[in-house]
């Protein structure tokens, strides 16, 4: 069911969900971007609709409220082991039709990549997404070509309509309330792009000889193994384990987990010294054909959801898109030499 | 031929090498200007220069080859760059009301650099619509932040920029960005204790390395704009030196008022006899004291409280 909604309307439907959930969209974090005098629009929580950035691509994506960058498992002493707490409410999470795409990937490897990860899980289970209509779409997006721009498992969507907001809401324990506050009810389509700027071409023939292609070399120096790629991607899922025992009594700590990027030193270090992917252009080679080829072998489907965040934040203008439109010669040249 | 030379002077011209001809300043605050200035400046110089513009080491302009006689309509000339540029002036037309203070020197700042941690050009208007006319020789420069490419220690007030640091220690992932970028290109502040990353505030300058370095946002920049403050930076014959930390961490305001209140101990202290009404400050200071100074120079100042006063100062440099 569709529904129109003033901003007060809106305002009062977010406050009864409130009480249950806690509310998560892009907000602009004033003075939080990495250079001085500047914006970051990121994932945090809203307390009410016009915090919502609609206008903008969230720097982060929502990644970071299910799987946070920094997360404390359970804390141990000698001899117990206590479980930290799991939020007391359920979250929302204002998300874009990529994102969504992106929850299925996070899902495919936390809940069904044999076996389920009980933090996640106890997470996931209590989130419910609203999708973010996209009329038009942001620089670097390429979701058209990874087929991630239209989807309908969301709870509900919302896009702004004149001064007010029009929702579709799939989600029947909200039904009541929404036709409370609602102005009026009416069909509701989230909207969606059909025409990005930029455009990819998986190639057909790309095979794991991809990887001996000399196109990666050329990220040797380009890059500066930063791991921001990472960071901000929507599917990237890796973490790492620490072990804390806290300073004052070291016979006490707690485990957490924390993210972990496959272009950052000390990732393929191995027991003994060894260390597999020194080189950037071998990560970089890494983490795209993991992206467009090796999560596909294994699950399916592509992993990269398009979101073009990666291109939008790396500091030495690497292009993730740019990169994957040149696997069509690479194709050729280790057909070449394979031949 | 006539010519009061003290006034012209006052008046931002000077005498020259060749006998009968002058050269006009143009102050430009903060070195930053719109381009619709820069055919004015052209037209000034074919009209009544020898068609040259010398870019001044303080970032303003000189154009050289002025008959004397022609200084009248060189200022007619000068007054919309006066009035776009905001120079306080006191009588319009007449050119420029004083040439003791000098232009205020800054960096490209904010407005393009990523390492600057404020608006350096604003900053130094401000500065200027503060302290000018006035015939006292000041000189200040502003940079961006602590790698210093306006070379603020070389004069009497320098001003650097700063960040303070702000961690959240939820969004670090111990990547180790930071500590490598601080060790590597700042002071080495950070430390990784127990996977996260500790910062030695009385080490850390503000430089910001950290915050541009992370990739996560952990580190993000603070609220309120601070600067590091030195003072008496000099070129010059006697005692060519470097300027020495003031303040560290001191808000705007502050440094606007230490400035203001200068002026005034100057005025008490400035040596009668000093050629040209020209005393660098910092030769008064060794003169008066320190103390004495500081008793003028924080009169009614408010610090914030994180600010950190550096006293007394013992300053360095070549002594002949």
């Amino acid at each position: 069911m569709g529904f129109y909604f003033t901003k007060d309307g809106m305002n009062a439907v977010l406050k009864r969900l409130m009480d249950e959930y806690l509310v998560y969209a892009p907000i602009r974090m004033i003075g939080g971007g990495a250079f001085s005098d500047t914006n970051s629009v990121r994932y945090g929580q809203i307390s009410k609709i016009s915090d919502i950035i609609f206008n903008q691509k969230s720097e982060y994506s929502f990644k970071e409220i299910l799987l946070p960058l920094s997360q404390t498992l359970f804390f141990f002493t000698e001899d117990q082991v206590k479980e930290a707490e799991a939020p007391k409410k359920g979250a929302i999470i204002f998300l874009r039709s990529c994102d969504l795409h992106a929850v299925k990937r996070l899902d495919e490897i936390y809940l069904r990549n044999g076996f389920e990860d009980y933090y996640y899980k106890r997470l996931r289970e209590n989130v419910k997404f609203i999708l973010l209509g996209c009329q038009n779409p942001f620089e670097n997006c390429f979701c058209v070509d990874m087929q991630t721009n239209t989807i309908d498992t969301y709870d509900a969507s919302i896009e702004q309509a004149g001064d007010g907001y029009v929702m579709d809401n799939h989600c029947n324990a909200w039904e009541s309330l929404l036709s409370s506050h609602c102005l009026n009810q009416q069909d509701v389509q989230p909207s969606h792009v059909t025409e990005t700027g930029v455009h990819v071409k998986i190639p057909d023939g790309l095979s794991i000889d991809a990887a001996n292609s000399k196109m990666w070399d050329e990220y040797d120096d380009r890059c500066i193994n930063c791991g921001r790629c990472n960071f901000v991607c929507p599917t990237c899922t890796c973490f790492t384990m620490q072990d804390i025992f806290y300073t004052d009594n070291g016979k006490v700590g707690e485990r957490r987990r924390v993210a972990a990027s496959c272009m950052v030193d000390g990732y393929t270090d191995v027991a003994g010294g060894g260390s597999y992917r020194k080189k950037n252009g071998q990560r970089m080679r890494f983490r795209v054909l993991h992206k467009v080829y090796d999560y596909k072998e294994r699950f399916g489907y592509h992993m990269c959801v398009g979101c073009g965040r990666c291109d939008d934040i790396c500091p030495e203008y690497i292009s993730f898109s740019h990169c994957i439109n040149k696997l069509e010669s690479v194709v050729k040249e280790v057909g070449d030499n394979n031949a | 031929m006539d010519i009061n030379t003290k006034l012209l002077k006052k008046n931002a011209f000077r005498v020259t090498k060749k006998r009968g001809m002058t050269a006009s300043r143009v102050r430009v605050p903060g070195g930053h200007l719109e381009a619709i200035y820069l055919p004015l400046l052209q037209n000034i110089a074919e009209t009544y220069g020898n068609g040259t513009v010398h870019i001044t080491s303080r970032q303003g302009f000189e154009i050289p080859g002025i008959a004397f006689e022609n200084m009248p309509q060189v200022n007619e000339l000068l007054q919309p760059i006066i009035e776009g540029l905001d120079i306080n002036q006191q009588v319009p037309g007449k050119g420029y009301s004083a040439a003791g203070t000098r232009n205020v020197v800054a960096c490209i700042g904010n407005r393009v650099c990523p390492y600057a941690c404020y608006d350096t050009t604003g900053f130094a208007q401000r500065i200027e619509k503060a302290i000018f006319p006035n015939d006292l020789h000041f000189k200040i420069a502003l940079t961006g932040c602590p790698n210093d490419c306006a070379k603020v220690r070389m004069h009497d007030f320098g001003i650097m920029g700063m960040t303070e640091p702000q961690y959240n220690i939820d969004r670090c992932v111990n990547c180790g960005a930071c500590v490598k970028v601080c060790k590597k290109k700042s002071v080495g502040a950070l430390q990784e204790v127990n996977y996260k990353v500790k910062r030695n505030a009385d080490k850390c300058i503000g430089c910001g390395e950290c915050v541009l370095a992370c990739p996560t946002r952990a580190w993000t920049r603070g609220k309120q704009k601070l600067y590091r403050f030195t003072l008496f930076g000099r070129t010059g014959k006697k005692n060519p030196r470097l300027g020495e930390d003031f303040i560290k961490w001191v808000d705007e305001d502050s440094i606007i008022k230490i400035i203001l209140n200068t002026y005034d101990y100057v005025d008490s202290y400035i040596d009668p006899a000093a050629p040209g009404g020209k005393e660098h400050i910092g030769y008064i200071v060794d003169r008066t004291g320190f103390e004495e100074f500081l008793t003028w120079a924080m009169k009614d100042v408010q610090l914030p409280e994180i600010a950190e006063v550096y006293t007394p100062i013992y300053w360095k440099g070549v002594k002949y």
